[in-house]
């Protein structure tokens, strides 16, 4: 994916792509840490429909929603073959029971069957976490197995 | 005892009334630097009320005022961005520079007023408010647009400019010879390359030298620097402002941006004061006599920014509509065309009549250019639906 990056002297940097319909969506980062969403309008491409400032939370969960579709989709595909297996992405909420702790206190292979593949913060995916990893609100957890394990794993997330 | 309380009392009540007029501005979407202008014509000379106590302080801090304009100029931009931006834009730059100083100069001219008067005038209408146009276009949601970055680029290209053309008028202020200011001016090109290397090569250095995690230290060895480059540069005849804007510059990174956060209510401060001087120094009466030419010139500076936007973002490959917004952003005059009448009339080799052309002038464009800026698609979508009725269809929304 070919991202585009202009210097915008005295304010920031501008990030954006072009999309397959022709649209540019994007992401300026202001130098003030502001992170503005833009969207191009569709009959004055040099314009834009939208310039929607997010805080660094909002920037990192617009990144898991976006990435995380991508991504159980693909575990998705991969499972395809294998009967009865499948993938669930689950949110961890902040203040949730897990909201700081690590990985190994969910004890969830052993509590459900179902694993744990990825966890997506910030628009990064980190695949196969180690059980020392510490989870945090805002989290999405991309987890595969049974529907019976994944649904003891979602109670496990959600009660502790 | 009775002058400190005086001027206490003085200063109080006018930082307290721009106060009351920057919250107006701020409700109707305008730059509070044209009411702070009428405020300062309110006061002082020939206003309502005349205010001696004030001045002798305000004249140095309107001083400081403009140094610390230059200086957060300066921090706003790395080396890096001015020589690139330099190098992307320098045919824009030029275009803009020929067709925006020549009404002001030749308005000058054709009014008797003299060369050195014409090198004023014309730095005054060339010199877009870089502040005025970043905020209008960050309001209006405009930094994701396809024309930003050539408007930004011409700001840029002003504002290093003004690197050279500030010295050039400080040279030409003092009286020198034309031998003298070619000296100056040599000095002055080559002090700004000089800090343009070591900004590029060794911005980190310069940047740990004033750095300090202590916010107070920070802030003393900052303003110390500021003033104390500043003061040597006007001894060599070189523009106070110069000096502070080429130490912005050589502060980079972290370091600078810090900085930046640290100085902006200082200089908010300081350069209300400094438009406030620049108006209690004029007297209102002073202003309808040169109400005409004011307009006039306001109306064909007008038409030359947006000309020079327009071509700048044709040549991009962008469209009608971000022309029309390239063209109208770059409208606004502010803050700098102040500085320039500053100090020309504060060096007392023009004639007064500058100061009463240049605050109606940039009284007019301050409010004129975010406005525009604002009515310009409206204006051309309307245009373009107009006047011809031919193959050319416009997409409507």
């Amino acid at each position: 994916m070919n991202v585009i990056e202009t210097r915008l002297p005295g304010i920031g940097v501008r990030r954006e792509i072009v999309t397959g319909s022709g649209r540019r969506v994007g992401i300026v980062a202001q130098r003030d840490g502001e992170l503005d969403l833009i969207i191009s309008k569709a009959n004055d491409p040099d314009a834009c429909v939208a310039s929607i400032p997010l805080t660094p939370d909002e920037a990192a969960t617009i990144g898991s929603l976006l990435g995380s579709r991508q991504l159980v989709a693909q575990l998705t595909e991969e499972h395809r073959d294998l009967p009865g297996v499948s993938t669930r992405q689950f949110y961890i909420d902040h203040g949730s029971p897990f909201d700081g702790r690590t990985l190994g206190d969910t004890r969830m292979r052993s509590r459900s069957g179902a694993s744990l593949v990825a966890v997506l913060r910030s628009g990064q995916v980190q695949a196969s976490p180690a059980p020392d990893f510490t989870l945090a609100g805002g989290d999405l957890l991309v987890v595969v197995g049974t529907s019976e394990g994944l649904d003891t794993a979602a109670d496990i997330l959600r009660n502790g | 005892m009775h002058t400190t309380a005086l001027t206490l009392i003085e200063l109080g009540a006018i930082l307290l009334f721009l106060g009351v007029l920057g919250r107006l501005a701020g409700r109707i979407g305008l730059s509070p630097i044209p009411l702070y202008l009428l405020g300062g014509l309110f006061f002082g000379q020939g206003g309502f009320l005349e205010l001696d106590g004030v001045m002798e302080f305000s004249e140095v801090a309107g001083e400081i005022g403009v140094i610390l304009l230059l200086l957060l100029l300066g921090l706003e931009y790395t080396a890096k961005e001015l020589v690139t931006g330099m190098r992307q834009s320098w045919m824009a730059g030029i275009v803009d520079l020929v067709l925006n100083f020549t009404p002001g100069a030749l308005v000058a001219v054709i009014l008797g007023w003299g060369p050195v008067a014409a090198l004023v005038m014309g730095g005054v209408t060339y010199i877009s408010s870089s502040g005025i146009a970043a905020k209008v276009m960050s309001d209006l949601g405009r930094l994701g647009n396809r024309e930003t970055p050539t408007v930004l680029a011409i700001l840029v290209f002003e504002d290093l400019a003004m690197a050279v053309y500030l010295p050039v008028l400080t040279a030409v202020l003092a009286g020198l010879s034309f031998a003298g200011g070619l000296g100056t001016v040599g000095v002055s090109l080559l002090v700004v390359t000089l800090v343009l290397v070591v900004a590029l090569r060794w911005g980190n250095a310069v940047s740990a030298v004033v750095d300090s995690k202590d916010r107070e230290v920070f802030l003393l060895t900052l303003i110390g620097a500021a003033l104390l480059v500043a003061g040597v540069a006007s001894a060599l005849q070189v523009s106070a402002a110069v000096g502070a804007f080429l130490l912005g510059i050589a502060i980079s990174g972290a370091t600078a941006e810090n900085a930046a956060r640290l100085l902006e209510p200082l200089r908010d401060l300081f350069a209300a004061i400094f438009f406030v001087v620049f108006g209690l120094n004029t007297d209102p009466a002073s202003i309808p006599p040169v109400l005409g030419v004011a307009l006039l010139l306001a109306l064909v500076t007008t038409a030359t920014k947006i000309a020079t936007g327009w071509w700048a973002a044709r040549r991009q490959g962008i469209g009608r509509l971000g022309r029309a917004r390239a063209g109208t952003a770059l409208v606004a005059r502010g803050e700098f065309s102040i500085v320039i009448a500053g100090l020309a009339v504060a060096s007392g080799s023009v004639i007064p009549e500058i100061a009463a052309l240049a605050t109606t002038y940039v009284l007019i464009m301050a409010v004129l250019g975010p406005v525009l800026a604002r009515i310009a698609e409206p204006a051309m979508e309307l245009l373009e639906r107009f006047p011809r009725r031919g193959p050319r269809a416009v997409p409507v929304a």
